[in-house]
């Protein structure tokens, strides 16, 4: 007889992972301290305490990796490990005796500890070449880099706050970029090449036509068959029509590469929640190492850290110089990309008399 | 089995360097498995030609289910035709991302069976990311991940994999229950979850406190962060002592109060809680000292969302305070009024923060049953153009609507 088929059976409960120490302080946590970079300990209202030690994962990880960690979790954890929304992996222990050894196993298997506190915690990020087929750039490889590039600041806490970076393929943003304090995120700048031998195939040209938020896409004939085509002066390079439609690619060496976008933050402390703000409109895929950006990048970290105050995101130190200033403190040009001109762009005309100079 | 590696001079260079390197992962998974071989082999070539070869997913999944599984096939598949087919599985996580080893090897196990052996822990939804396998592998790895109850998550047109902080497991702020909550309303929504019927997706972010560490208020079309009502708790031994150890209260803590509701006089600090705005920095900066008050429950704000397509958005209040208490009916009602409504009226790819921008929430407030209240905007209207529905007309009745008593 054949097995019946479950379906519909949702995750496992989470409290059969939970370490012993987790499930008696469940809800119980009083107050936290960070030991040093990268280690934290939690202290419970009974008095019991949980050290977490953090480390740097690439978040694309072997199945031989995870059993790696498994290895340590099993010598050092009593079996237990969690990840963080940010890809990096946590090791719980209920007692201090063995942070050192661990730190020392994960140093041996090349997986920093850091993240915590007033440092660069691990890039959130997408695909890219990978395994997307929207991407204007690659995503791990970018992370790799920049990280390379900046991992003392995630080895350390020596910044003026914390600072979140985020790296999204293309404009779908899978990462969900667009609150960050650096957001990477893959531009393309060439509109759709248009497949008209197999559109009529592959794709409902109503709902092509429907997916432009300009507009700029129109039923047409095309060698006598059903097709598009696109306005170009319209195209924003959104790639939704790419979306719907597989015969309308974006991608273009010539023309795809890298923006970034600084200032956004998610967390309520002080300030409220602010979108990322366009810096720097155009950099190019150079691969394997991406130099432009790893130097604009470093630039723009050094900047903040120099000149803003304890405490203060990116975001927040430049509302309170004002974006001129910054433009002039970064020698970064403004140029007509960095003025908005989609939706409610009206609202981010300064209106006041409030410039410094 | 050891495979030799195809050459890959430009991503060798990506082994160097103290970060944790995917290459590395890649080549641990290629030696063994001829897909993450062939995966090196298309990713060199990307490097060098700087443009992604793969193609639109097709319609594949496992049966019973509509979402979950990507489709994707390469475009050179003679060329590397281990990958010629190459979906991913979303595999809904455990709340909080806690795991324990066996589980998380009897994944492995799986995986190195059925897959390419390269994972993503986790993907930026939050689910186990199992990276890359074909077409025929497809049910027999979901029934065999159903033997160890982990079940397939969202994608597509349906409510995505919940998430959530791991709250009250390790959390001192937790304003309620994240991860049980992030539980129940997973496990109240599956139908919803596995079989796509949304105009577009929907995604639930369950954050224990303001810090709102999985972004929930930026991500998600309803984020359910954790806040208090009451006064914040205060140690005033634990304020001396972070005062005695050098901390500058005043500079600090005071001075970056968004509501300036606080005084340091050098001895004690003093909290107008009528005007705290909730935005956790003094608590951020003094644990010891500071905690969220008592009564707590959270704010639940609607409609977050990337640019896709038309702009992004952040989430806004559609309930200023509520108790978060099992089963959460209350809330479970309203979630299902609003997807009563945008499923009959929103448009293809529009999601619930575009739908409500388009109605206006004044409108949107009114078809979901929900009374409008100050907390819910930033500032009242600017424009004088008000869309009044009623009017009176000579000889109307004195009591219609609008008539004061006096």
């Amino acid at each position: 007889m054949a097995e019946e088929r479950r379906t519909d059976y949702g995750p496992p409960h989470f409290e059969q992972f939970l370490p012993p120490v987790i499930k008696e302080n469940y809800g119980k946590w009083k107050y936290h301290e960070v030991l040093k970079p990268g280690v934290m300990v939690h202290v419970s209202e009974t008095g019991d305490k949980l050290y977490t030690v953090r480390a740097a994962s690439g978040r694309l990880t072997s199945i031989q990796k995870i059993r790696m960690y498994c290895d340590l979790a099993d010598k050092y954890c009593g079996g237990h490990l969690r990840f963080t929304s940010r890809h990096n992996v946590e090791f719980l222990m209920d007692s201090d005796k063995n942070i050192e050894p661990l730190i020392a196993d994960l140093k041996d298997m090349g997986h920093p500890i850091g993240g915590i506190g007033n440092s660069i915690s691990a890039i959130v990020h997408t695909q890219g070449w990978i395994h997307c087929h929207s991407a204007a750039t690659d995503a791990s490889g970018v992370v790799k880099c920049v990280m390379d590039d900046l991992i003392e600041y995630f080895k350390e806490m020596k910044l003026p706050g914390k600072l979140r970076v985020a790296l999204a393929c293309c404009l779908n943003m899978c990462g969900a970029v667009h609150c960050s304090d650096i957001a990477i995120l893959g531009i393309h700048r060439r509109p759709p090449r248009i497949d008209h031998a197999n559109l009529y195939k592959m794709c409902e040209i109503p709902s092509v036509s429907a997916s432009c938020p300009t507009a700029a896409i129109r039923p047409a004939t095309v060698d006598g068959k059903q097709s598009v085509e696109v306005i170009e002066e319209r195209c924003m390079f959104c790639a939704n029509c790419f979306t719907v439609c597989p015969s309308m690619p974006m991608a273009d060496p010539l023309n795809d590469g890298v923006s970034i976008w600084i200032g956004g933050k998610v967390s309520n402390a002080r300030h409220e929640p602010m979108f990322s703000k366009l810096a720097i409109p155009f950099l190019p895929n150079n691969p394997p190492r991406w130099p432009e950006v790893t130097t604009a990048i470093r630039n723009l970290v050094e900047l903040w850290a120099a000149n803003a105050r304890k405490y203060e995101r990116m975001g927040e130190w430049i509302e309170r110089i004002g974006w001129p200033k910054f433009f002039r403190m970064s020698g970064i040009e403004f140029q007509k990309e960095h003025i908005d001109d989609f939706k409610h762009a009206g609202l981010t005309y300064k209106r006041s008399t409030h410039l410094t100079f | 089995m050891a495979n030799t590696l195809p050459k890959t001079p430009m991503l060798d260079e990506l082994e160097t360097g103290e970060w944790p390197s995917f290459v590395k992962e890649i080549k641990m998974a290629a030696k063994e498995n001829p897909m993450s071989s062939d995966l090196l082999a298309l990713l060199e070539r990307s490097y060098k030609e700087k443009i992604g070869h793969w193609k639109h997913g097709g319609i594949v999944g496992v049966m019973g289910y509509g979402g979950g599984v990507i489709g994707r096939y390469n475009d050179l598949p003679e060329e590397y035709p281990n990958i010629s087919h190459f979906h991913t599985m979303r595999i809904n996580q455990p709340s909080g991302w806690f795991y324990t080893t066996d589980a998380l090897r009897k994944i492995c196990d799986i995986w190195e069976k059925r897959g390419s052996g390269l994972t993503n822990m986790h993907g930026s939804t939050g689910d186990i990311i199992l990276l890359g396998t074909s077409t025929d592998q497809l049910e027999p790895t979901f029934s065999d991940l159903a033997k160890i109850d982990f079940d397939i998550g969202g994608s597509g047109s349906d409510v995505r994999t919940p998430s959530c902080c791991c709250g009250m497991a390790r959390c001192e702020w937790a304003c309620y229950d994240t991860m049980q909550c992030c539980y129940d309303f997973t496990m109240a929504y599956q139908d919803e979850l596995h079989r796509p019927a949304f105009p577009y997706k929907f995604k639930f972010k369950f954050s224990g406190c303001p810090n709102d560490c999985v972004a929930s208020i930026a991500r998600s079309d309803m984020s359910i962060i954790g806040t208090w009502r009451d006064e914040i708790q205060m140690d005033k031994d634990a304020i001396a002592e972070y005062a005695a150890n050098g901390m500058d209260i005043k500079s600090d803590v005071v001075d970056n109060c968004p509501a300036k509701c606080m005084e340091w006089d050098g001895k004690e600090l003093l909290i107008d809680n009528q005007y705290c705005r909730r935005c956790m920095h003094c608590i951020n900066v003094m644990p010891k000292a500071l905690r969220p008050g008592k009564d707590r429950g959270a704010t639940i704000l609607l409609g977050a969302k990337a640019p896709i397509v038309e702009g992004a958005l952040l989430s806004s209040v559609l309930i200023p305070f509520i108790k978060m208490e099992p089963p959460y009916k209350e809330i479970m009602d309203m979630v299902e009024r609003i997807w009563d409504l945008w499923c009959e009226e929103g448009k293809a790819r529009e999601r619930v923060g575009e739908f409500i921008q388009r109605v206006g929430l004044g409108n949107f407030l009114e078809a979901i049953e929900v009374e409008p209240v100050a907390e819910m905007v930033a500032f009242p209207r600017e424009n004088p153009y008000v869309f009044y529905e009623e009017y009176f007309e000579e000889g109307d009745d004195d009591e219609e609507e609008g008539g004061d008593d006096e």
